[in-house]
């Protein structure tokens, strides 16, 4: 498969919160302004494409060769854990704008199961070094395309007047499900 | 020994009804959308995850004087992720088509916020054989909340219950119901009916702040719940 269609296939094919269900938690409650959304967004492609390195690295150097690959999740998920808190750390040393940006959405990242599913399905769908990043790029940009959608819909149709027992949760999920059936379009593409 | 009695059955009554994780709480959403397109796969996840949930909150309460405050949480992913390990062995070994179907989320039980949060909030401040039985109760809970949700997928979107034709063979079945817009869609109509009468639920409360996240559990921890603080206040 090419990296191109790697990308194509992550983003929108399978999209990560459309289509597996992952990233629910943040994808719901972090979607009422685009503007928040969207840095939630770069923080999560920024985290993303380097937990699928690293987890990458880790798996085919140390867990594979040494027989401990039933050890993946508990791995997987400690070096996520850790990342973020280095990644927070090496952001507010060299880079304070972005980390000004990105900052308060990093810690949020290590419970979205997104970072940890994109790991794991690198390693069973046998991804090498180059396809795994861009793999876990394309999962992110999916990520970021689908919340800054729904707040997009979110924002314009916050004044509307809505039936009492549809505003709020419902009709964001309902909102979501719609979302969800124009994704399906793309699947003719794979 | 009556007293203990007395904490087995609220536990349960409190994870099945009161803090019903999935209806109420509205913890665990990846699970509980991603595995309901049927009955089968709904059962073998709540069982999986009520089997780490209990497990882990009675040796998170029998470890929890041990453990160092500030460490806690990183403990507690470990002693989480440990069970999970476990439990994926045994389904690779006993359970291998229920294995392949429920897939990546076999391991994702690690992150599913109700155990963490559970962890959080009840076994690590309460003596074994009370969080034993809050495993059981929020576990039976999530499972029953699952159940609810994939017979309702699987008898309108396939017409089938546990694989089992139920409807007559003349019903078109909504094929999109147990796509997965329909599950988005199927959650939506349950709280809006729970909406209507009232119950009261924190899916409206979710939508504008991230409670559900374990990390919002504990306060001052994310600052992205500390805005939300600061707005209410």
């Amino acid at each position: 498969m090419s990296l191109f269609m790697i990308i194509i296939s992550a983003a929108f094919i399978h999209n990560v919160v459309l289509s597996q269900f992952l990233g629910i938690c943040s994808f719901l409650g972090v979607s009422n302004k685009i503007k928040t959304s969207a840095s939630l967004g770069g923080a999560v492609i920024f985290v993303i494409t380097i937990a699928s390195a690293v987890a990458y690295m880790l798996y085919t150097f140390i867990l594979h060769p040494l027989n401990l690959d039933y050890l993946q999740t508990i791995v997987f998920i400690l070096v996520i854990a850790a990342l973020v808190q280095i990644v927070e750390m090496f952001l507010k040393k060299t880079s304070p704008a972005l980390y000004t940006a990105l900052g308060i959405y990093l810690p949020l990242i290590t419970t979205n199961c997104a970072v940890l599913g994109v790991a794991l399905n690198n390693v069973t769908d046998g991804y090498n070094f180059i396809e795994s990043v861009f793999s876990g790029f394309g999962t992110a940009v999916g990520y970021t395309i689908a919340i800054v959608l729904l707040a997009g819909i979110r924002e314009k149709i916050a004044d509307n007047d809505i039936p009492e027992p549809i505003k709020g949760g419902p009709l964001v999920l309902f909102c979501a499900a719609l979302m969800g059936i124009a994704f399906f379009g793309f699947s003719s593409l794979g | 020994m009556n007293k203990q009695e007395n904490v087995a059955v609220e536990r349960i009554r409190n994870g099945i009804s009161t803090e019903n994780p999935v209806f109420i709480m509205m913890l665990g959403m990846c699970p509980a959308l991603a595995v309901t397109t049927s009955v089968t796969n709904a059962v073998g996840m709540g069982l999986s995850t009520t089997a780490v949930l209990v497990v882990s909150n009675l040796v998170i309460s029998l470890v929890r004087k041990i453990i160092p405050d500030e460490v806690r949480l990183p403990a507690f992913i470990v002693i989480v992720a440990s069970f999970v390990t476990v439990v994926q062995l045994i389904m690779q070994a006993y359970f291998v088509e229920l294995n392949a179907s429920l897939g990546v989320y076999i391991p994702l039980i690690v992150v599913n916020c109700i155990i963490l949060g559970r962890a959080e909030a009840y076994a690590s401040k309460n003596p074994p054989f009370a969080s034993f039985m809050d495993g059981v109760g929020m576990g039976l809970g999530f499972t029953i909340g699952l159940i609810l949700l994939s017979a309702f997928r699987e008898l309108f979107g396939a017409g089938t219950l546990a694989g089992i034709q139920i409807m007559p063979s003349f019903y078109p079945p909504i094929d999109v119901l147990v796509k997965a817009p329909g599950a988005f869609l199927v959650l939506g109509l349950i709280i809006m009916v729970m909406n209507a009468f009232h119950i009261k639920t924190r899916a409206n409360e979710i939508t504008e702040g991230c409670d559900g996240c374990p990390g919002c559990g504990v306060p001052g921890s994310d600052p992205a719940c500390a805005g939300k603080e600061d707005k209410k206040a």
